[in-house]
């Protein structure tokens, strides 16, 4: 009978080091440095509040860490839907500046690998920015070092809160180099193919409600056609 | 026994990766695609979204209809002319299959106006649609295929929407539908010499 307790007790013990080799393996899931963050090309760009309270509209199944937002908000609980959320808010240019509108449609993604550090969500971005034209973004999400860093650690403080400052790329893809994947479809961005990365900046998140002060960011590296057309568009105003 | 207990750690950390490694985290839930053969190539599939049930938000700047109740549009001057509605979307046989954002934003007149479409199938991916600024004389709207992603990705096409008034005297009989006509092409592969 002891022979079955050990071996019952080493098969927990097991589990558990796996799980915290998993959780702690700093060698996986880590979102590195941006490519664009080092390019030579222009870049735009266009931030947006994470906290779904200061969006327009933010909606899910309901039952998520983030609540749906108005609260009158008809919610995603059917089958096909319920693993994917919807929101619509304000896009802000560096200066702070309202800018545009930004739709973004997101769902778990059935290529998430937790053995190797892939926590993955598909999401697509449809962004107008008025007087330049719009934009759709496709991208693979990894929320893998999000989760460990910010709400691993909410769910395990006493005040079930995480205070810090935490940046993170969570583009993953499609790009080679863990890019998104940008058509332009009206304006300026007419015709062109455009890559961009999503980060986000958390100050606290909380285990009932999500992010309370978070920041997103779409980085998007422009061709020189859009510079070109930037700089007649601005002479005009000249 | 302390052996014994080094050989349950062993089999715990394979049973948790083989665990882990076996059962999917993430199963989107799919319905059959409802799709039919056209006569000059490609296959159609029909869309529909039930007016009011399946309206999710309509926001625009002045509007006295905004859905839900509590939704403040942004007072700023550079979206007073960009309204946007968003949708849960429904197959031909009623089933909610996704989500859709219909966005219109008029610059300068209504001829030069941008109306996009984005429907959202989660287990299938995402169709981005341009459609015309105008309308044909029969009250249909004609749109294209700008890209999509997964499923969609190799696809070319084009949309139709229309909206359809509800006649039937049921009690819960929605006003109307709003039908998209989707009609797909693969692009063709690149020859190989």
């Amino acid at each position: 009978m002891k022979y079955l307790i050990a071996l019952f007790l080493g098969i927990v013990t097991g589990a558990v080091i796996f799980a915290a080799v998993l959780v702690y393996n700093p060698f996986i899931g880590k979102s590195g440095l941006s490519p664009l963050e080092v390019s030579d090309s222009r870049t735009m760009s266009l931030s947006y509040s994470a906290v779904a309270s200061e969006s327009i509209v933010y909606t899910n199944d309901g039952e998520s860490t983030m609540d749906p937002y108005p609260e009158a908000v008809e919610q995603l609980w059917e089958d096909t839907i319920r693993q994917s959320s919807a929101m619509a808010t304000v896009m802000r240019d560096g200066r702070n500046q309202t800018v545009g509108l930004g739709i973004k449609f997101s769902s778990l993604s059935e290529q998430t690998r937790l053995l190797s550090g892939k926590a993955l969500v598909d999401s697509v971005w449809y962004v107008y920015l008025p007087g330049r034209g719009a934009f759709f973004l496709e991208q693979t999400e990894n929320y893998w070092d999000y989760l460990r860093s910010v709400v691993l650690p909410a769910y395990r403080s006493s005040a079930n809160t995480w205070k810090g400052s935490w940046l993170g790329n969570v583009t993953a893809g499609p790009g080679a180099l863990g890019t998104a994947k940008v058509t332009g479809s009206s304006g300026e961005f007419e015709g062109l193919d455009m890559l961009a990365v999503e980060s986000i900046a958390v100050k606290a998140w909380r285990v009932e409600g999500g992010p309370v002060a978070a920041e997103g960011r779409l980085l998007i590296e422009l061709p020189d056609v859009v510079d070109a057309a930037a700089a007649e568009a601005s002479q005009k105003l000249d | 026994m302390v052996k014994t207990f080094l050989v349950g750690i062993i089999l715990g950390v394979a049973a948790a990766a083989g665990a882990l490694y076996a059962n999917p985290v993430v199963d989107q839930e799919r319905k059959i695609s409802y799709g039919s053969v056209v006569l000059n190539g490609g296959n159609r599939e029909i869309f529909h979204i039930n007016i009011p049930a399946d309206r999710v938000m309509n926001g625009g700047a002045g509007q006295s209809n905004s859905v839900p109740d509590g939704l403040v549009w942004p007072n700023d001057e550079i979206l007073a002319t960009v309204s946007t509605e968003m949708f849960k979307l429904r197959n031909e046989i009623d089933q909610i299959i996704g989500i859709a954002a219909r966005t219109v934003a008029v610059e300068g007149d209504e001829s030069s106006s941008v109306i996009d479409w984005v429907l959202h199938i989660p287990a299938r991916g995402t169709l981005f649609i341009n459609m015309d600024s105008m309308p044909a004389d029969d009250g249909r709207r004609a749109g294209e295929f700008n890209t999509g992603t997964r499923e969609f990705q190799a696809m070319t096409g084009v949309v139709t929407e229309r909206w359809v008034v509800e006649t039937s005297d049921d009690e819960d009989a929605p006003d109307g539908r709003i039908e998209l006509f989707a009609t797909y092409v693969s692009q063709l592969e690149e020859a190989v010499e």
